[in-house]
């Protein structure tokens, strides 16, 4: 009895310190990230409707956008093979060095993009050893986000691989299944949930993706120029409505895969039971 | 599913080798690039006043972001894991834009704030602070980029170790603040340590929104990254290969203390 008599203070003064420190949070978020971008909506609708329909269909903004989604699709879609293969690879396979290969998988989150993007130019731009000079290419700006994302599909997919239960790999193999049905029938349907969260991650990162594009797409109007560096051309033009504009669109695109990855992870939670 | 041993090794080939090509590779060579004329001129070309200015000026903003979102990560994780308030998933979403938002849009949205012309342009031209082209402006734009680390990486420590500890202590009379000392904080200490290292990371890195917000005043608003694009932009590229050379070392320094915590962090060490 004498314990709950103590308890309810203390929970009351938990309570009214746990509302303080909500307030302050919540405050802190909303002047730090949603002040300055709901300022980017406002400013890109700031010259009317009209005028942030030109901004946002000017035949620029279309190629960067087109070019934009496209190339980041194909860097999804190279990571959710490549991902999964290595994520296997790291999971299933023992070859010496393994515990630095698997260290080493994080590099592209901790090192900064502007370094990233002059480490392609070194082997990829004009003075590549290999004599393979593909600078201001549609290609490199997609080698440049297969860099930048590499480790979202592995990271999201390893543990989950780590989880799996072989008993029913074991089971399906004694059953006389073939390796290829194996994996496509068994081990590829658990692993969706986490691919398809990484492919999502992925795809945002690439959006957005600024740093490694900047030295290493030669920034080519409707050929190499992506939506962030058209972005910021606009910025540096003194361009801030139609800035703001294209950011808007951009800022949408990055709520709905937002979304799309909160929908997967509950979708993924519920797929576990 | 077993694996042949032939198909195993073929596929362990080519993820190495998609590996090697995108990543093990490039880096061995900024490194062998940046070291090919020796040790000296390196050295002299990150110790000149701009760069050692440039550093400075990332170690400050770094150790001014860094504990800000600390102190908010904690406090927001233990209200995620805890609380029970309205608008928790809204928030909860919300706290995940700067991993999603577009560094550029990011740099961008603060000058629409705090620039000339921003929302808070007159007021603080008139109180003579300025933020945009200044340090303050680096400030806004780390703090915005690196929020997310600590909150995503405690909150879910905290969903996994309960509540049952916490309630112990307060039943043994404990006040909030004693019960977070000494249960709660130890507990999430690893969770803590590894957020702090992403956002150490993240903070160092950014290049994309600073850009946008330093006006790059050489010696007064260049950080490390900036400094790496000028000096390639200036064709100095030995230069630029240099302070590369340092960031990517900060880099793997950072990807040693991330696997020295992993372990700890996994255990729930309690």
């Amino acid at each position: 009895m004498s314990a709950t008599a103590v308890t309810v203070p203390a929970r009351r003064a938990e309570r009214s310190f746990g509302a303080l420190g909500l307030g302050v949070s919540t405050l802190w978020l909303s002047l730090i990230v949603l002040l300055p971008l709901s300022a980017v909506v406002v400013h890109g609708l700031d010259g009317g409707l009209g005028a942030f329909w030109d901004a946002v269909t000017s035949r620029q903004a279309i190629a960067a956008l087109r070019f934009t989604v496209l190339v980041s699709l194909a860097t999804v879609a190279i990571n959710v093979v490549g991902g999964t293969l290595i994520a296997w690879v790291l999971v299933r396979d023992r070859f010496p060095g393994k515990r630095i290969v698997n260290a080493l998988i994080d590099l592209p989150f901790a090192l900064p993009t502007i370094v990233a993007g002059l480490v392609l130019l070194t082997l990829y731009g004009q003075r590549s050893p290999l004599g393979l000079d593909i600078a201001f290419t549609q290609a490199a700006v997609l080698l440049a986000l297969l860099f930048v994302t590499l480790p979202f599909v592995i990271r999201s997919v390893q543990p989950v691989l780590i989880e799996l239960d072989t008993e029913m790999e074991q089971a399906a193999l004694s059953l006389g299944a073939a390796n290829a049905t194996i994996f496509r029938r068994i081990v590829l349907p658990n692993l969706v949930p986490a691919i398809l969260s990484g492919a999502a991650l992925a795809f945002a990162r690439a959006i957005g993706e600024f740093g490694s594009i900047v030295l290493i797409s030669g920034n080519i109007p409707f050929k190499t120029q992506v939506s962030s560096v058209y972005v910021f051309n606009l910025i540096e033009s003194d361009a801030p409505i139609s800035a703001a504009a294209v950011s808007t669109v951009l800022l949408l695109v990055s709520l709905v895969v937002l979304l799309a990855i909160r929908g997967l992870g509950r979708w993924g939670a519920r797929h576990d039971r | 599913m077993t694996v042949s041993r032939p198909w195993r090794i073929g596929l362990r080939t080519l993820a190495l080798a998609y590996l090697g090509a995108l990543l093990f590779v490039p880096v061995g060579l900024v490194f062998y690039r940046t070291f090919e004329h020796g040790i000296a001129a390196v050295w002299a070309s990150i110790t000149t006043p701009a760069a050692i200015h440039a550093f400075q000026l990332t170690l400050t903003v770094t150790a001014i972001a860094v504990p800000l979102n600390t102190v908010f990560g904690i406090v927001m994780a233990l209200a995620l894991a805890r609380g029970r308030w309205r608008g928790k998933g809204i928030v909860n979403a919300l706290i995940d834009l700067p991993f999603a938002v577009s560094p550029i849009v990011i740099g961008l949205s603060l000058v629409l704030v705090y620039g000339i012309h921003g929302w808070l342009g007159p007021a603080l031209t008139k109180a003579g602070v300025q933020v945009i082209f200044s340090v303050p402006g680096i400030v806004l734009a780390t703090i915005f980029v690196s929020l997310p680390f600590v909150v995503r990486e405690v909150t879910p420590v905290l969903k996994e170790i309960g509540d049952e500890q916490e309630q112990a202590a307060a039943t043994l009379g404990a006040g909030a603040w004693t019960t977070f000392r000494r249960v709660t904080l130890p507990s999430i200490r690893w969770g803590v340590a590894y957020g702090v290292v992403l956002s150490v990371a993240r903070c160092i890195g950014e290049f994309g929104a600073v850009s946008v917000v330093s006006g790059k005043i050489a010696g007064e608003t260049d950080t490390l990254t900036l400094l790496v694009e000028k000096r390639f932009s200036n064709f100095d590229l030995a230069g630029a290969y240099a302070a590369s050379a340092l960031l990517a070392l900060i880099a793997l320094g950072t990807l040693l203390v991330m696997t020295m915590i992993k372990p700890r962090r996994e255990e729930g060490d309690a």
